[in-house]
């Protein structure tokens, strides 16, 4: 979990309840310990400031680069795209998916919503909180688009990078993580 | 989203471009500063609409505001502006002696203060999603935050003991619903986030209570009324992230200037946290 800030507890408990192990990720050292990230929800202006400041940004491209499982939802699929539309001019872009992702681009807080999704691998609609959402404004030909609401991607793949624009971790569903632990070779399904 | 946060109050747009440069998850827009409410006196309300308008313009984090305790025409105003979280505050001056806002009645999310579980539940079960502890605002002393935040957890840790009966037992002495005592029972935890706010001034300060259960820190005076308010500003940033790292808090601690001056509470003449019920 990088857990420099925001809900990354949420996904914790999802993930141990599926076997695997977790540890929080707030320093470098930690991060070249872990088998797959989890960038969770929250601010992503917070969050890019503290990779930096944290020295976390160069080792964190480093892993991403070479491969590193990540799960991205929300405040982490902005932090994981290749653009970034109206964020902060100094908000560092990990550029590890080639998505063209607008910050709130659903509006502030109150516009806020939910939605069944039918994500593409998962049977059953999956239900999605969207809080200050992002959205994606354009997907390179190299994205799977695995979910949308209103013709807008919102949950996306490229090679190891899962994103997610809606929080997975608070749907009291651990399908999603099952799926993505699956596919990052952590569990069998 | 504000989780492993720290929001930080502002009175203006250059406030607030300097709480979110430090890095902070969200912003509060009030009149003035707890610490200036304290000294100057009289009846503090909500904030013009201009001046959250001006923040809401300037920044891109959330934008808090806050309203007088029942003061549900207020509240009623900063839903149409927009504001992302209403904060159902003590640190203005109580408009109802009798009733919290209903606030299942909005579609914006509230936050509200307390100081025991028994306060906390009730402001849960009038729609609050957020809760954090009061502490006594505008002291720059942590000492009050620390008794409402360790009131309020060793309560969650003895009812995670209790029995099924000891349960009824439970909600009648805090006077909350049985059936939030039960689903801290059940989880071990409150419903909604825990947040610690009021008397918060340095890194150390934030350490100490994210440390002793609060999920993010409110920084109202501490910040602004600090020698060096940036350089605090994202101090406090990095200890409500490393708040277990001593090695890290050694760092950011470090060439900060003064912290804000800060009240002795038993020389106070009002303590805020004692409004609301």
């Amino acid at each position: 979990m990088l857990a420099l800030q925001g809900a990354f507890a949420a996904h914790a408990s999802i993930i141990e309840s599926l076997g695997v192990a977790t540890i929080e990720v707030r320093t470098k050292e930690q991060l070249q310990t872990v088998d797959a990230l989890v960038m969770p929800g929250g601010e992503s202006t917070t969050m890019s400031m503290l990779l930096e400041r944290s020295g976390m940004l160069d080792p964190l491209r480093y892993r991403l680069n070479d491969g590193l499982a990540v799960l991205g939802t929300c405040a982490g699929m902005i932090l994981l795209a290749v653009d970034v539309l109206d964020g902060r001019a100094d908000q560092h872009s990990l550029g590890a998916i080639d998505l063209t992702v607008r910050r709130n681009g659903y509006g502030r807080q109150i516009a806020s919503f939910e939605a069944d999704l039918d994500i593409v691998g998962i049977d059953e609609p999956f239900h999605a909180v969207f809080i200050r959402a992002p959205v994606v404004e354009r997907a390179g030909p190299g994205v799977e688009v695995l979910a949308m609401v209103d013709g807008q991607p919102v949950l996306c793949r490229e090679g190891a990078v899962t994103v997610a624009a809606f929080h997975p971790e608070l749907a009291g569903d651990d399908r999603l993580h099952r799926s993505w632990l699956a596919d990052a070779g952590l569990i069998s399904i | 989203m504000l989780k492993g946060g720290v929001v930080m109050d502002v009175v203006n747009p250059d406030q607030a471009k300097i709480a979110e440069d430090a890095g902070a998850v969200a912003v509060m827009a009030l009149e003035r500063v707890p610490s200036d409410i304290r000294r100057d006196g009289g009846v503090s309300r909500m904030s013009d609409p201009e001046m959250i308008q001006g923040i809401q313009t300037t920044v891109s984090i959330p934008v808090m505001a806050k309203a007088r305790i029942g003061h549900f025409g207020e509240a009623q105003i900063l839903q149409a502006l927009d504001v992302d979280y209403i904060d159902e505050s003590e640190v203005l001056t109580p408009a109802d002696e009798a009733h919290h806002i209903d606030k299942w009645a909005f579609t914006v999310p509230f936050v509200c203060g307390a100081t025991n579980l028994g306060e906390a539940l009730r402001r849960i079960s009038e729609g609050a999603c957020l809760i954090r502890s009061k502490g006594e605002a505008g002291t720059g002393n942590v000492v009050e935050a620390v008794r409402h935040l360790r009131s309020i957890m060793g309560d969650i840790r003895k009812i995670g003991q209790a029995d099924s009966a000891e349960l009824f037992d439970w909600a009648k002495q805090l006077q909350a619903p049985l059936p939030l005592v039960q689903e801290i029972a059940e989880t071990g935890e409150l419903p909604v986030p825990m947040f610690c706010a009021g008397g918060i001034a340095t890194p150390a300060d934030a350490s100490m209570v994210m440390q002793l259960g609060a999920q993010s820190v409110f920084v109202g005076s501490g910040i602004f009324k600090s020698d060096e308010p940036a350089k605090m500003a994202s101090a406090i940033v990095e200890a409500a992230t490393h708040f277990r790292d001593p090695d890290i808090l050694v760092k950011v601690s470090t060439g900060l200037g003064d912290a804000m001056k800060g009240l002795e509470i038993a020389t106070l003449e009002t303590k805020l946290a004692e409004r609301g019920w």
